[in-house]
């Protein structure tokens, strides 16, 4: 008894449904569009909101990156590229400018998006104000009544106990000057990228069944009081130890024989290809 | 000329059930105290109406179960009434109903413009969040996005009601309840709101505490000129805030006037009986 | 020359799925679906009801697959069904058509048709039973032979018992309080979005493709004080019901023109509930409420426990979790929670260092404040 398998798994009413979904999600940035959710071959937590976004919209002549917290070998996003793969035979890369659907969990590339690209990034908890109301139905009024205090009293009690906001990933934005939405967990490095953004970016928590969107050249500002900056992750004088990069998110590590902290490119791609252009460079055109 | 009315209040009526032919066509006679026996349909506030002024404190007075504090719950958006107007002169929203402004409307009329001192400060506070932020709650929502200008108004507004700088970071949560009521009231004055509503504030603190905090109120409506609606089953606490009370029975007013006036020459019988017990 | 990405990742899950090929083949045996499929029917039963997908095979394979494991393969068959179209939808069916293998009420000794008690470990004690070790073919067919002379011989139709419902019989003296019948189109809970506060006909199939042991949890805390519902079981069905359905295309409603797809076994349970309920005219009055419990195959206690939970949340306004429908509902489906649980095991790193970011900034001011 062996089955033959649909192009990118899903039954076509499935992908119809979540493709509306996403629609209504771009055309209401920043909303929470809820949707039936289906089941897929990787466990719920793992990216099945962002695989669902990916399934639906791709076509044989995409090519996919999937990226795990910057890494393109990562397991997790190996096995996702696997079944993406394996289920529409398209192609798949690992560099960024090369690729026409990004998937990734908790990053966004170094290299800037362009318009013909979408990045699809997996959320585990949509909804930014979880923390402070737990009721969904409650927390959907809040968002119709655009009350957000709560998020805002959050970062005010951080400045009053600690002297400053102390969220870590996950900083909550606005988006299009309307609605909170949670960045998935990016660090609050990536959230200047969500910013009047070339490229479409789409978010999909798969156990939380919504979708929802920054559609291009929109306005995503981070929650910040005026006399209190918003302030990314500070890598002042670090460099990568591979390529030199400054200015990108930097993966912190122990030289195991030295005992020194090192920092490395967290984007591995974007590591690489530094390091090849440098090659290029030394040697000139011969390769 | 009249002096305009700040807040008009016209023929709030709260009922819990769905109400029939005997008691929807209005008959007061027809209940018993404040249901009726037909359909069990309650009615918790029923008809009332009033108008306050700028500056003044009105004072609502009656037993529990009268409805007081219902009528509040509805006038603070708490409770939506099953009918009735409210008007409050303010440029925008002149001439309409509040009670059929949307959610968000309401939300904000109740974050810019009134205030709220609950008799349990758990319903007013965030106990969990510090008293300095539990004021920066009310701004914020406000529109406030100025930390050190919420921070310095929460920091006087908290020496205003005697509670110390160097606590102001502490949860109120391990504060005492005259505490917690003061903190209440410095978190419902932090906008400047033109309305202040105090639910049965005194009720349950220590007589000490309460003549405290009844100081505390008599104070700031001097200083800030703010109108207050003050409820309480305490004729004391009426007599020593209000100029004005209304007297209610079974959800009905059945008696308003001067506060003086009330004490010194009630005329209903259940009055009568109130300001006795009083002396 | 050129620097290439380091396939770790690849490599790694490569040599894991042959690894764990190997766990399941080292021993040298095999065991065949249909083994599976008829002597592990409670297993197969459970993995069809939490998977909310009727079809044992399906379970079974699933089951040797998951090498028994009952998370996994509950997540391999709902993976497999989200690959399905689904064209029809079957046509109500009514249980009092059940054919009946098993019913008993707690509530009422003589109900009409009486208890019937079928196949039930309730009163087997639980002892191991070693002869199961050397369990033997001619043995069995010996015992199976003796067992089917003893059956009773149903010669016509007619001789055929239908067994009326607990509760009609209830309802027929006023204790239950009629209905007209809803005939509004349930929630299809697996291809529309859900919002709360939802339909009862939603809340029923999450309840129903809960996980046994998370349904069965918290009606249990329901009962044990975390909950005001004090039901008793009205009756307990299980048995086999037809699957009609009809082809939307013909225009016929005709019954006849329905067409018959198969059976399969349920189990139902009606919990009564007693609860004090305004009449027309606004007047207390005791009633009882009906708890409703029903999933795939047999499994009793989760049907039971289902009826509790469908009857605490008809009440939210009681203030305990079990009461509270996205308490409850948001958490019992197992693909979601095994699913998030194990996603601890993904790698952290980024947040992790934005964490260390912040903690470090924090640790930073401290030390300035205190230096001035």
């Amino acid at each position: 008894m062996k089955l033959t398998k649909h192009f990118a798994y899903f039954d076509e009413g499935a992908k119809k449904e979540i493709r509306r979904a996403t629609l209504k999600a771009v055309a209401i940035p920043g909303y929470q569009v809820p949707f039936a959710s289906r089941e897929v071959p990787i466990g719920r937590g793992w990216g099945t909101g962002g695989l669902q976004i990916t399934l639906s919209l791709i076509g044989k002549k995409d090519v996919l990156k999937v990226i795990d917290q910057g890494s393109d070998e990562s397991v997790n996003a190996v096995s996702i590229k696997k079944l993406v793969q394996s289920t529409t035979g398209v192609g798949c890369t690992d560099q960024t400018s090369a690729a026409t659907i990004i998937q990734s969990r908790h990053r966004i590339p170094e290299v800037p998006l362009t318009k013909e690209q979408v990045i699809v990034l997996q959320v585990p908890e949509p909804e930014p104000l979880r923390s402070i109301e737990k009721s969904e139905h409650k927390t959907k009024t809040l968002h119709a009544e655009e009350d957000y205090s709560g998020a805002w009293l959050q970062l005010f009690e951080q400045i009053m106990m600690f002297g400053r906001t102390t969220t870590n990933a996950n900083h909550p934005v606005i988006v299009n000057d309307r609605y909170v939405m949670a960045p998935s967990p990016i660090p609050r490095f990536d959230n200047e990228k969500l910013h009047q953004s070339e490229a479409l970016i789409l978010l999909g928590a798969g156990r939380e069944k919504k979708i929802y969107a920054v559609p291009p050249y929109t306005s995503v500002r981070s929650l910040a009081f005026d006399d209190y900056a918003f302030l990314v992750e500070n890598f002042k004088g670090k460099t990568c130890r591979l390529c030199g990069a400054e200015d990108v998110f930097l993966d912190e590590l122990v030289n195991e024989t030295t005992k020194e902290t090192e920092y490395q490119c967290n984007d591995t791609s974007y590591c690489l290809e530094r390091l090849n252009n440098e090659t290029t460079e030394e040697v000139g055109e011969y390769v | 000329m009249f002096e305009q009315p700040l807040l008009q209040v016209k023929n709030v009526t709260k009922k819990y059930g769905a109400g029939c032919q005997k008691c929807m066509s209005y008959c007061s006679t027809k209940l018993i105290k404040n249901y009726c026996s037909t359909c069990r349909t309650v009615y918790a506030c029923r008809n009332v109406s009033f108008d306050l002024y700028t500056g003044e404190i009105l004072g609502i007075v009656g037993e529990s179960g009268s409805g007081k504090s219902t009528l509040m719950q509805c006038l603070y958006f708490d409770v939506e009434p099953s009918s009735g107007i409210m008007y409050f002169d303010h440029p925008g929203l002149k001439e309409k109903n509040l009670f059929h402004l949307s959610a968000q409307q309401k939300r904000l009329i109740r974050h810019k413009k009134f205030g709220m001192v609950y008799q349990n400060p758990i319903h007013g506070l965030k106990m969990h969040y510090s008293a300095i932020s539990n004021i920066g709650e009310k701004l914020i929502a406000a529109g406030d996005r100025n930390v050190a200008k919420m921070e310095s108004i929460g920091n006087m507004l908290l020496r205003e009601v005697e509670i110390p700088v160097f606590r102001s970071k502490e949860k109120p949560l391990h504060f005492s309840g005259g505490m917690q009521q003061r903190v209440q009231i410095a978190k419902a004055l932090s906008n400047n709101p033109p309305i202040l509503f105090l639910d049965e504030i005194t009720t349950g603190l220590d007589l000490s505490v309460q003549a405290n905090v009844l100081d505390l109120i008599k104070n700031i409506q001097m200083e800030y000129g703010v109108s207050m609606i003050v409820v309480s089953h305490d004729l004391a606490v009426i007599r020593m805030l209000a100029d004005r009370t209304l007297v209610m029975l079974d959800g009905e007013v059945i008696e308003e006037g001067l506060t003086d006036q009330i004490l010194e020459d009630p005329q209903h019988l259940y009055t009568q009986q109130l300001v006795y017990s009083l002396i | 020359m050129a620097y290439v990405a380091v396939k770790g990742g690849t490599k790694a899950i490569e040599a894991s799925l042959n690894l764990l090929n190997y766990e399941r083949i080292k021993a040298g045996k095999i065991i065949e679906v249909e083994t599976i499929m008829t002597t592990m029917r409670s297993l197969v039963d459970q993995v069809m009801s939490e998977s909310s997908l009727y079809s044992p095979f399906l379970a079974a394979l699933a089951i040797k697959q998951a090498e028994g494991s009952m998370e996994e393969a509950v997540f391999l068959l709902r993976a497999h069904r989200s690959t399905m179209p689904r064209l029809y939808h079957s046509e109500v069916i009514d249980t009092k058509d059940m054919f009946m293998e098993r019913r008993i009420s707690a509530s009422f000794k003589d109900i009409p048709g009486g208890q019937v008690l079928g196949a039930t470990t309730d009163y087997k004690h639980r002892l191991l039973d070693f002869d199961l070790v050397d369990e033997s073919f001619i043995e069995n067919e010996k015992w199976l032979n003796t067992f089917k002379e003893a059956l009773p011989v149903i010669e016509n139709e007619k001789q055929l018992i239908h067994y009326p419902k607990v509760v009609s019989y209830l309802r027929a003296e006023g204790l239950f309080p009629t209905y007209e019948l809803n005939n509004k189109n349930p929630i299809d809970i697996t291809k529309e979005n859900i919002q709360f506060p939802i339909e009862r006909s939603a809340r029923l199939q999450i309840l129903t493709r809960g996980q046994t042991g998370a349904v069965t949890s918290l009606g249990y805390a329901s009962l044990r004080g975390y909950g005001a519902i004090h039901p008793t079981v009205g009756e307990v069905r299980y048995g086999k019901v037809p699957i009609h359905v009809h082809v939307p295309t013909e225009t016929s409603t005709d019954i006849e023109d329905q067409y018959y797809i198969g059976e399969i076994n349920l189990t139902e349970v009606e919990s009564f509930v007693p609860i004090t309920a305004k009449d027309k005219d606004g007047v207390d009055e005791l009633q009882f409420e009906i708890g409703y419990g029903a999933c795939f195959g047999k499994n009793e206690t989760k049907a039971i426990a289902m009826s509790i939970l469908d009857q605490c949340l008809e009440h939210p306004e009681v203030a305990f979790p079990t009461h509270d429908e996205e308490y409850v509902l948001l958490h019992i489906d197992t693909v979601e929670s095994t699913g998030f649980i194990s996603h601890l095991k993904l790698p952290h790193y980024v947040t992790f260092q934005s964490k260390l970011d912040a903690i470090r900034n924090v640790k930073k001011e401290k030390a300035s404040d205190e230096a001035n």
